[in-house]
């Protein structure tokens, strides 16, 4: 097991290490960082005088290597656009996208399963047909396509919900939190529910397909032989080996939730990281791409390595190879 | 003998099937249509000769101040909704074929070569599927874009490749680890069979049904993230038709009541995500051996 672990954390050093290299590549190809500082009217002197202080007429490997070494010390260098830290105004918008996004995967999370249960238990019986066909347009429906939708509905033509922003905020310390607000919790119901769609459809489809296999299962024939009531065969015996895959499927997908919140804040105009990322890129901000790029990484890398170590630890039928 | 009861058996199900029949008629319908784009459509939207910004956001005909020929309206260019639609459909399919297309091929030789020859081949080309499979299609495809600029379709098309390959690589891994098991191919070994000969003509076919049932899906991922990038601003360049973009562009007319430039382009694109899922979903059923199948 502790090899096991091990293993898995090199294997996630190596990913960083890639993740860091193509950031590299980014800084070292796109556009020059020595104009956009000295300005277009530099003399030739002046610009060699900058790229030897910012260490540019370095070999490539020692220049890499000051990278690493800043990027482990959390210093991305700064926004072209605003001036200031970019890993400071990254981390500054944290809070809204991660309020935005634990409560859309709560909310696909419970719903999803429940009625993944509730639908494979009864399949043919018409209500549940009814929610497959849901599942279905939950899953043709783009995102974006979702959130337009919904704000046509909710915010133009029946002008119940607000559509854009994240309403009335509270500092907390170095948190700002909208959840504490009745303007703020409005605010993000629209977005919320959008984020869950997608993933409510994901996960409603993969437990209910998870159910319909257990079921025929042979010990569940045995559970329902000795007589044990449905409660406990469906939740303790069918459903508890039906989540681990459910629950793996979804660790493993922080990359897609990840690309979909850039999606619904776009649309919502919801001030956080990925709102950010998307301004970036149209104004070429290097440093925040960047930095964008290597804290998501990170966050990958670790959701997947605690989901790996979980599931060896659940399932013992697993290879620690 | 058995081929041939099989297919006539599945030839059987989708005849008893609406599902499936009516999805497989919702994508003829998008092929053909696209297909046949500058014939039934009144107007080339992207040929600046033959818009004119005189009929700018018209309403639909049945509404007042519509006007023919533009039947479902016009947009903030002058351009027909309807036939921007069409051409926007033969962008998404063009888009959705290629990728299945590439990515299909390229993931199926990997998936091959890594599944029949194992070690160290398969370790560093499965880790590497999925490391890009946790970060997703979507992300890695809207990260390349953003950074390395749109230029054309068929950057659009390589940026999606880029971790499109990984479902198809690993589907027929697993299938060829099942396959290689088999009598047929330990005779074919033993009668001394090449590696090529025996890859292509005794792994391959008898491998790769799988892999029929993630080509629908993803044909209908594809669509979709293609609409998603573009919606964005990363996707297909401003000159070509797309219906993530119409649904862009629309958004700036949301509060003024023009919901024809959303409504319409996010209608059709949902009609042909639902046929190829709808279709989808039946060959899944139907190559599924581990579900029941009774009504």
């Amino acid at each position: 097991m502790a090899t096991y672990i091990a293993r898995r954390l090199i294997q996630g050093i190596f990913v960083i290490l890639a993740a860091s290299m193509f950031c590299f590549i980014i800084f070292q190809y796109m556009g020059d960082p020595v104009l956009n500082m000295v300005g277009q009217y530099a003399s030739f002197q002046e610009i060699e005088e900058v790229r030897q202080n910012l260490g540019l007429d370095k070999p490539l490997y020692v220049q890499y290597g000051r990278f690493l070494w800043n990027a482990v010390h959390g210093n991305f260098g700064k926004s072209y656009v605003t001036r200031v830290p970019a890993l400071g105004l990254i981390l500054e918008r944290f809070p809204a996208t991660f309020e935005l996004v634990s409560l859309a995967v709560l909310m696909a999370f419970i719903t999803g399963v429940v009625m993944g249960v509730v639908v494979a238990l009864k399949p043919y019986a018409w209500r549940n047909r009814l929610i497959m066909a849901g599942s279905l347009a939950g899953i043709s429906i783009p995102t974006f396509l979702i959130g337009i939708l919904l704000i046509m509905v909710f915010a133009v033509f029946l002008e119940i919900l607000p559509a854009f922003g994240r309403g009335d905020t509270l500092q907390i310390g170095f948190w700002r939190t909208g959840l504490l607000t009745v303007s703020g919790l409005r605010h993000l119901i629209l977005p919320a529910v959008t984020l869950a769609m997608y993933q409510l459809a994901v996960l409603l489809r993969l437990t209910r397909a998870g159910m319909r296999e257990v079921m025929t299962e042979e010990y569940i024939k045995t559970a329902w032989a000795k007589g044990l009531p449905p409660r406990k065969v469906i939740f303790k015996h069918a459903l508890r080996n039906v989540l681990i895959p459910v629950v793996t499927i979804t660790g493993l997908q922080f990359g897609e939730l990840i690309a979909f919140s850039i999606v619904t804040e776009t649309i919502f105009q919801w001030p956080g990281m990925g709102n950010l990322l998307l301004t970036s890129i149209y104004e070429g901000d290097q440093p925040v791409i960047v930095t964008y790029i290597m804290l998501a990484a990170l966050i990958i890398i670790t959701a997947n390595i605690i989901v790996d170590i979980l599931y060896a630890m659940i399932n013992p039928k697993i290879r620690y190879d | 003998m058995i081929k041939t009861r099989i297919r006539s058996k599945m030839f059987y199900s989708y005849l008893h099937d609406p599902s499936a029949i009516a999805g497989s008629v919702i994508l003829t319908v998008f092929v053909l249509s696209a297909l046949m784009a500058p014939w039934i459509t009144p107007q080339n939207p992207y040929n600046l000769e033959e818009v004119s910004l005189e009929y700018f956001l018209t309403p639909p005909i049945w509404m007042e101040g519509g006007q023919m020929p533009y039947m479902l309206g016009t947009d903030d260019q002058g351009r027909c909704i309807f036939s921007t639609i069409i051409y926007g459909c033969r962008t998404s399919l063009v888009v959705g074929f290629s990728v299945v297309l590439i990515a299909g091929t390229f993931g199926i030789i990997i998936g091959l070569l890594a599944g029949y020859y194992g070690g160290k081949l398969d370790t560093i080309t499965m880790r590497l599927a999925d490391t890009f499979y946790s970060f997703s299609t979507t992300l890695l495809a809207f990260l390349f874009l953003g950074i390395f600029g749109k230029g054309s379709v068929s950057i659009v098309i390589m940026a999606i490749c880029i971790a499109g390959w990984v479902k198809y690589g690993r589907t027929m891994r697993g299938s060829v680890l099942e396959v290689k098991q088999e009598a047929y191919i330990m005779a074919a070994k033993a009668t001394g069979a090449s590696d090529i000969r025996l890859l292509l003509k005794h792994l391959m076919p008898n491998a790769i049904p799988p892999i029929f049932v993630i080509v629908a899906v993803d044909l209908a991922v594809v669509i979709m993230l293609e609409a998603t990038l573009s919606f964005l601003g990363v996707g297909v360049p401003l000159t070509e038709p797309s219906l993530g973009m119409m649904v862009a562009i629309g958004k700036n007319y949301i509060y003024a009541g023009m919901w024809w430039m959303i409504v319409f382009p996010g209608a059709a694109l949902i009609f042909l995500v639902v046929g190829i899922n709808l279709f989808a979903d039946w060959l899944r059923e139907e190559l599924n051996p581990k579900i029941e199948r009774k009504g």
